[in-house]
């Protein structure tokens, strides 16, 4: 009787000290909840969930670059129309010059990157400051967007490997009727690498003294993630399996993981967001970090704009309208300090994906568009004050 | 003639830090008052409390305003009381004209609106009364410091003042500039105006006040009276610094000092936004294994001068001579500098030292992350081993290396700051104000491992404005006064008077 108090007791001292780490799951939790009893279990669907990830993809890569970009107190409103323009070069160069594919995403890839040069050559070198540049930015490339789509309009791009990168899904090892086996086997093994880390993790604290979370805790969040991870890629597998889209997610995801949080660069990056003048008096050069941080941004801008040209299977005149916002208020969503400093990619892509079940949800149950942006904007609202509140508790 | 003012038994505590002790402080109506004493004696405290930045209850004992007790809740509160207050940093908005500042915040209205004729009518004639000639339209920017202190003072006056009260007022003005504004303190003296000054100018004190109060370490010392012909430099001095170094200051074996570490020669700075030299043809050396300290008052350039050491960061228009172990090297940024071999451990810890959101282990770590990396991944293991290494050497009190800096007491995120830089491995530490808002015993840990780091051979440019710690703890000492180094004293055979002669006018 007294170990279960005691598990209790420690359970919720532990969610009450992560509180804004776990109260993203909760949220997103909650909503599902709702909207699957509202919409009648559609919204679990597998083919639901499976588009709502499709959905997110191209919203979640812009919320990896912009989670950096808010760390270093910057901001850019120009990615939605960078990754509408770039997606329509990637179109004509296709349709109209018959560039090979392959040629086509290294280029526009590169383009993505020398647009994120220029934003952070103003913010860094010219003292613009970034809400400035980028809303200027943002006017340029959607005039540049117009400019290049108006003799056609809408582009359809015929290329099947550029479409597939958003509609297709990774092909399977066995035949099996009603169920995607890679897409399983790929989910165990997500929680073998998730218990093993965690494992890993501990015995390193361990070694060194730190605290760590008693064992029963630590089973209990093993249990719920891996359940988690398991019920989801089970759903994915009944339907198509895992998707291109999700797989250039997580490998985006993982790799700004891993350079934010093991290597220099990454360490710099926070140091300037934390404290400017101290990581320049430690000899890190702020404004090349800016740059830096921006270029990516460029990148990621690029890669969203492939992806969502290739999920409308056309460049259109209003592809990347208002994406900024979704990747700003999913940046946000996800944990993102407004301070700068503080925040994690993983924490965006929650982020978006809250924002994206939000959107999905009420569609699907016909909510009106209009009602829709002002939830939206709520949510924002709630997401950052709930965010201020729990950090000046600390 | 009547007290206008007194404040009574004036207490203030700052966490860890007693400001203010028990201060009684009396100002007669009509006369001029000086207020001296060292840096962090509580004058610019005593001036915040009088003025309403702290509010009762903030601070303990009475302020006693022409025989009645006030009770301040704000700078509005003060200021409708007759009390006007010129800090040292001008309170003034550049983009707006002379009569627009001078009426900001108490706008003469006619119905809801601003009556900007006679506005201007009005300020004529306060502009008139601090006898600056300029047109009220003229925007704020344009002035020099000295006018714009001069439209500061017609602000106060526009108000209905009764006690004037200026911080440091000459510190940025030129000579005849300086003239002047003394001129216009005595004639507003003779329109009745009281004023208190805090000057650091002792001959200026000498030549225009009519009482001196000096403070030490938060305690009243002593009130001067010209009348009495109380009033004179060596008085004041003596009662200025007038406290025995004990030894709180750990002894070090004397060794003889070796070789040249760094040596500066005829080095200039010019910072463009105030337009003005900052340092002034300063040339200096630091041997190997010494202490050197650099004294002065505040504003007398010694953080400039580091910073014009350390890589530049402040983008100063910077010139002359560094040479380090007898290389010339050229210093153009921090990362340079770092990588010349120097460390400066800043003045202001919170503001540009370390980063509060992070841990310390990131914070130990963060100027020399090549050490713990391999191809700029950074190896966890190796920063928590070095983090530890240094919580024990140094002694920070905390349970784990993983704990944020912004929970560390001050003394903690100072050993923070001090391990930080030391894990660059430098061959000269600045060190700026080490022991400023930190309590007796980390200050003697410190010492001691200042002590140690010469001992095995490094370099140390002590500043500290607190002179028995310059005087206490350094080989020699180069006092530092209006940008200019003026001169070079032995620590062994110093005496405060003497570095305090020096770094006064």
């Amino acid at each position: 009787m007294n170990k279960i108090k005691n598990y209790f007791s420690e359970l919720s001292v532990l969610l009450k000290l992560n509180v804004r780490e776990y109260g993203m799951f909760i949220a997103l939790a909650v909503i599902m909840l709702i909207f699957s009893y509202y919409s009648g279990g559609l919204f679990v669907s597998p083919r639901n969930l499976s588009n709502l990830l499709n959905q997110t993809g191209y919203i979640a890569v812009l919320a990896v670059g912009m989670t950096l970009v808010i760390i270093i107190r910057h901001i850019d409103l120009s990615v939605g129309y960078v990754a509408g323009f770039v997606g329509a070069v990637a179109a004509i160069m296709m349709v109209q010059y018959g560039v090979p594919v392959g040629i086509v995403i290294v280029a526009v890839l590169l383009l993505g990157t020398l647009i994120g040069l220029w934003h952070g050559f103003l913010v860094a070198f010219m003292g613009l400051p970034a809400f400035v540049s980028t809303l200027a930015g943002m006017l340029i490339f959607r005039g540049a967007l117009l400019q290049v789509t108006q003799g056609t309009g809408t582009i359809i791009i015929p290329n099947e490997f550029f479409n597939a990168i958003s509609n297709g899904y990774i092909p399977d090892i066995v035949k099996v009727p009603g169920v995607h086996v890679l897409t399983l086997v790929l989910g165990l093994a997500g929680v073998g690498f998730f218990i093993y880390s965690e494992f890993k993790t501990r015995k390193n604290k361990l070694k060194y003294n730190f605290k760590v979370i008693s064992m029963s805790m630590l089973l209990t969040k093993l249990v719920f993630v891996s359940s988690i991870i398991l019920l989801i890629t089970y759903i994915l597998a009944t339907y198509n399996g895992i998707s291109w889209t999700v797989v250039i997610m997580l490998v985006t995801v993982g790799i700004y993981q891993f350079i934010t949080n093991k290597t220099v660069i990454g360490r710099h990056i926070y140091a300037v967001g934390g404290n400017p003048e101290a990581a320049e008096l430690s000899g890190i050069s702020v404004k090349k970090i800016t740059l830096l941080v921006f270029a990516s941004m460029g990148f990621l801008s690029a890669v969203s704009g492939i992806l969502f040209a290739s999920r409308l299977r056309s460049a259109t005149v209003t592809a990347g309208v208002l994406f900024e916002l979704d990747a700003i208020a999913a940046a946000y969503v996800g944990g993102v300090s407004a301070k700068g400093g503080i925040g994690k990619v993983t924490g965006s892509i929650i982020g978006a994906i809250v924002m994206a079940s939000l959107s999905s949800g009420m569609n699907l149950i016909g909510m009106d568009i209009s009602i829709q942006y002002i939830v939206r904007g709520l949510v924002l609202i709630v997401a950052v004050v709930f965010d201020v509140r729990t950090r000046n508790k600390k | 003639m009547s007290n206008i003012l007194e404040m009574r038994n004036i207490t203030k505590d700052f966490p860890g830090v007693r400001a203010l002790d028990d201060v009684s402080f009396l100002v007669k109506e009509g006369e001029i008052h000086c207020l001296v004493g060292e840096n962090g004696a509580g004058k610019s405290t005593l001036m915040k409390i009088l003025s309403g930045v702290y509010r009762k209850g903030e601070y303990q004992g009475d302020i006693v305003l022409s025989g009645e007790v006030m009770n301040f809740h704000g700078i509005r509160d003060s200021e409708r009381m007759g009390i006007g207050i010129i800090h040292q940093e001008l309170a003034l908005i550049p983009e707006l004209s002379v009569y627009e500042n001078m009426y900001l915040g108490h706008e003469i209205k006619r119905g809801s609106f601003i009556d900007w004729n006679e506005t201007i009518t009005q300020s004529v004639e306060f502009l008139r009364k601090v006898n600056l000639a300029v047109e009220p339209e003229e925007k704020v920017k344009n002035l020099g410091v000295g006018k714009q202190q001069l439209v500061e003072i017609a602000k106060a006056l526009s108000k209905d003042l009764k006690l004037l009260i200026l911080d440091e007022p000459t510190a940025a003005l030129n000579e005849e500039e300086s003239d002047n504004l003394l001129k216009l303190l005595t004639e507003l003296k003779s329109h009745g105006v009281t004023s208190i000054m805090i000057s650091h100018k002792l001959k200026e004190v000498i030549s225009i006040a009519d009482t001196v109060t000096v403070l030490r370490d938060g305690k009243t010392i002593c009130s001067l009276s010209k009348e009495k012909n109380e009033i004179n430099t060596q008085v004041i001095i003596k009662n200025m610094v007038g406290r025995e170094i004990s030894d709180v200051f750990p002894k070090r074996p004397i060794k003889e000092a070796g070789s040249v570490a760094l040596e500066v020669k005829n080095l200039n700075a010019f910072n463009r936004e105030l337009g003005r030299d900052i340092i002034k043809d300063a040339s200096f050396r630091v041997k190997k294994g010494e202490v050197v300290g650099i004294a002065g008052l505040m504003g007398a350039g010694r953080t400039e001068l580091a910073l014009s050491l350390f890589g530049n960061p402040l983008q100063y228009v910077v010139s002359g001579e560094i040479l380090i172990e007898g290389k010339k090297v050229s210093l153009s940024s921090p990362k340079s500098a770092i990588e010349a071999g120097l460390a400066y451990v800043t003045e202001d810890r919170k503001g540009n030292g370390l980063i509060l959101i992070q841990d310390i282990k990131q914070n130990i770590t963060l100027a020399n992350l090549r050490e713990i990396s391999k191809n700029s991944i950074i190896d966890a293991n190796q920063e928590i081993n070095v983090a530890n290494e240094y919580k024990q050497s140094i002694n920070i009190k905390t349970p784990s290396v993983e704990q944020k800096v912004q929970n560390l007491s001050g003394g903690n995120q100072q050993k923070v700051s001090l391990s930080k830089w030391l894990f660059t491995l430098p061959k000269i530490l600045i060190l700026d104000e080490p022991t400023r808002g930190i309590d007796v015993g980390a200050k003697f840990e410190i010492y001691t491992i200042i002590n140690t780091l010469v001992d095995e051979g490094l370099s140390i440019i002590l500043i500290s404005s607190e002179l028995p710690e310059v005087m206490g703890m350094s080989d020699r000492i180069y006092v530092m006064n209006q940008g200019r180094i003026a001169g070079e004293v032995e620590a062994k055979t110093a005496t405060a008077e003497q570095i305090m002669e020096l770094a006064t006018d």
